[in-house]
């Protein structure tokens, strides 16, 4: 049986949840990156970093929850997408007390931070950890301040080798946010969208600079060259002519946890290559 | 067959002006302004041309698969409308467009990117997916009958179909987040093929399919009285059900590789052109598939302008117009 009722205190003297359970993939990194690390039991289907969490039990994700084994590890906080009301339902009628996920801008990231630093015991270091995160923000926005600002189509997806069915960042989300602190400019800033199917006419009219390509998981070298080639059917576009099609790859593009400062560097360094870091 | 000639001229007429005022008129209208001049103005580079980019890489290929998916779509309809005696089959009765889309889930979630000769992986997988199911679905329905048994035909291709969509959903369910919305993306029909290559290469398998039905109205008009009477009157029975289904299950490969399974046009098209020139074969075939080219080209028309810059998948227009269309037809039969 698990006191769940009566958990050690922290070192802030807050009560601290012992075991803990995160399906999101952000907040997991932001549990490590707190130090909260050790007492994750469990982590969700897509949770990949850092590796010590890859090694966990697994216990389903946003679409497959497993709630059996969820309950069967007696878990004191879960941290859950706050759009799993059936999940959130199961739950909430055990002793785990529940941090409700949101997705949300690059602003959101650092909030989120915080509140689950309080959540799971470690409030100071969360808030030290958001402070250095957006003074690196920060960094980065100072360093590209003044320069001439690209405009960047960012693209999420599409077909391997062809042109059809491009999804793109619209005007909102932590990439586009990212984006803007970067130093560029979003074609599609004006779409009130995170990401919007786009056709071929579009690319053509928006006339990107810079046609940025975001992925978890890129494509290997050799098919990386086939990839940047797929583009040259629009030889108007001036990303196209002037060859800036550039490809970025990693989780931590793609992830809003602690790793965004990182990210927003990286994404800097592709729009003002000449940039001394 | 004097006035006959005269209805199909006055038909194919009409029908074509209205396919052909599409075509025409399609690449003019967009989700952005271009200036007809400078497109058609040769003194500046294609490569700098940016109207000319909008109208002859992002319209004017939509406009020419919509023509053609269209057409085959509806053709397809009517010919498998006649061949099962069931106004209620459509192209994607038989399992063809589960095949052709599981073969496009495939390559999208497993192949690696490539191209041959302009195609990529998943038009090519999605028509040998279509092959595939075609050959199933025609094994099983010959194996223990003299001929192509028509029930069989339509029990098999029924359950492939559930069959296909189950393992559809089996791949998307192993494929990644993105991969997934690809593959949903995918199953909803799209027209921006931006460029000729698929085009042409799905033309001669279309324009063969077209070619086989253009043999087959008297046939077809014969085969809907039922088998026993249309051999009583000298039509080979079971050589027109082979090329009938043949025909119409290549033609759909070819545009659902083409177009991804654009819904409604393959039942609503035939329909409707019955109600406007009457049952016969002879000119139903000829007005749908004119008809059904002008209609794709309408419903893609107002899939990239309505929501532009979105885009809206054309399968969701045909379907916003086909459903409602579909249970009136329905309930008026009835």
């Amino acid at each position: 049986m698990l006191a769940s009722g009566i958990a050690p205190a922290g070192q802030e003297g807050v009560r601290r949840p012992e075991r803990i359970i995160s399906i999101v993939p952000a907040a997991t990194e932001m549990l490590f990156a707190i130090g909260a690390g050790p007492r994750v039991v469990a982590v969700g289907s897509y949770d990949a970093y850092p590796p010590e969490a890859a090694l966990l039990p697994r216990v389903g994700a946003l679409i497959d929850p497993d709630v059996e084994r969820m309950l069967s590890l007696t878990p004191d906080l879960v941290v859950v997408y706050g759009s799993q009301h059936d999940l959130i339902a199961q739950l909430e009628r055990s002793r785990a007390a529940l941090f409700r996920y949101r997705h949300g801008g690059l602003a959101d990231v650092l909030t989120t931070l915080r509140a689950l630093g309080e959540a799971a015991g470690e409030p100071k270091r969360a808030d030290a950890l958001a402070r250095r995160i957006d003074a690196d923000i920060d960094r980065v926005r100072r360093r590209v301040a003044g320069r001439s600002r690209p405009r960047v189509l960012l693209v999420f997806g599409r077909e391997p080798g062809g042109l059809r069915h491009i999804h793109a960042s619209g005007g909102m989300g932590f990439l586009h946010d990212m984006l803007e602190v970067a130093g560029g400019d979003n074609v599609l800033a004006d779409v009130a969208r995170e990401s919007l199917p786009l056709t071929t006419e579009q690319v053509l009219a928006r006339r990107p600079d810079v046609i940025l390509e975001v992925r978890a998981v890129g494509p290997t070298d050799a098919e990386l060259a086939r990839e940047r080639a797929a583009w040259d059917r629009l030889a108007a576009v001036p990303a196209v002519r002037s060859g800036r099609v550039v490809f970025l790859t990693g989780e931590d593009l793609v992830v809003p946890g602690p790793r965004v400062a990182g990210a927003v560097e990286r994404l800097a360094a592709a729009l003002h290559p000449d940039i001394r870091p | 067959m004097r006035p006959l000639g005269r209805r199909l001229v006055r038909v194919v007429a009409a029908f074509g002006t209205l396919a052909l005022a599409a075509a025409v008129l399609a690449p003019l209208v967009g989700s952005t302004r271009i200036d007809l001049l400078r497109v058609f103005d040769t003194s500046v580079p294609f490569a700098d041309n940016v109207d000319a980019q909008i109208f002859f890489i992002a319209r004017l290929p939509r406009t020419l698969a919509a023509l053609l998916v269209g057409s085959t779509l509806a053709a397809s309809g009517v010919v498998l409308q006649a061949l099962l005696r069931n106004p209620l089959a459509t192209p994607f009765t038989l399992g063809v467009s589960a095949g052709a889309s599981l073969g496009a889930m495939l390559a999208m979630t497993f192949a690696p990117p490539m191209a041959i000769a302009g195609l990529t992986a998943v038009p090519l997988a999605s028509f040998a997916g279509s092959i595939g199911a075609v050959s199933i679905v025609y094994a099983l329905s010959t194996i223990r009958h003299r001929g192509l048994s028509t029930d069989v035909l339509l029990l098999a291709g029924v359950t492939l179909n559930s069959f296909f969509s189950a393992l559809i959903l089996f791949v998307q369910y192993l494929a990644d987040a993105t991969e997934t919305l690809q593959n949903v993306r995918w199953l909803m029909g799209d027209l921006d093929v931006g460029g000729y290559e698929p085009i042409v290469a799905s033309l001669p398998l279309a324009g063969a399919a077209l070619f086989c039905f253009a043999l087959l109205p008297r046939a077809l008009n014969l085969l809907a009285l039922g088998p026993e009477s249309a051999a009583a009157r000298g039509v080979d029975v079971h050589r027109a059900q082979r090329l009938a289904f043949f025909s119409a299950s290549i033609a759909t490969g070819a545009a659902v590789s083409l177009g991804g399974p654009v819904g409604f046009i393959g039942i609503v098209v035939p329909h409707l052109v019955r109600l406007m020139v009457g049952a016969d074969h002879r000119l139903v075939l000829p007005a749908s598939a004119l008809f059904g080219g002008a209609f794709l080209v309408g419903c893609d028309l107002v899939a990239r302008t309505a929501f532009a810059p979105m885009e809206l998948p054309v399968g969701i227009v045909t379907a916003m117009i086909g459903g409602p269309f579909f249970l009136w037809l329905l309930v008026r039969h009835r």
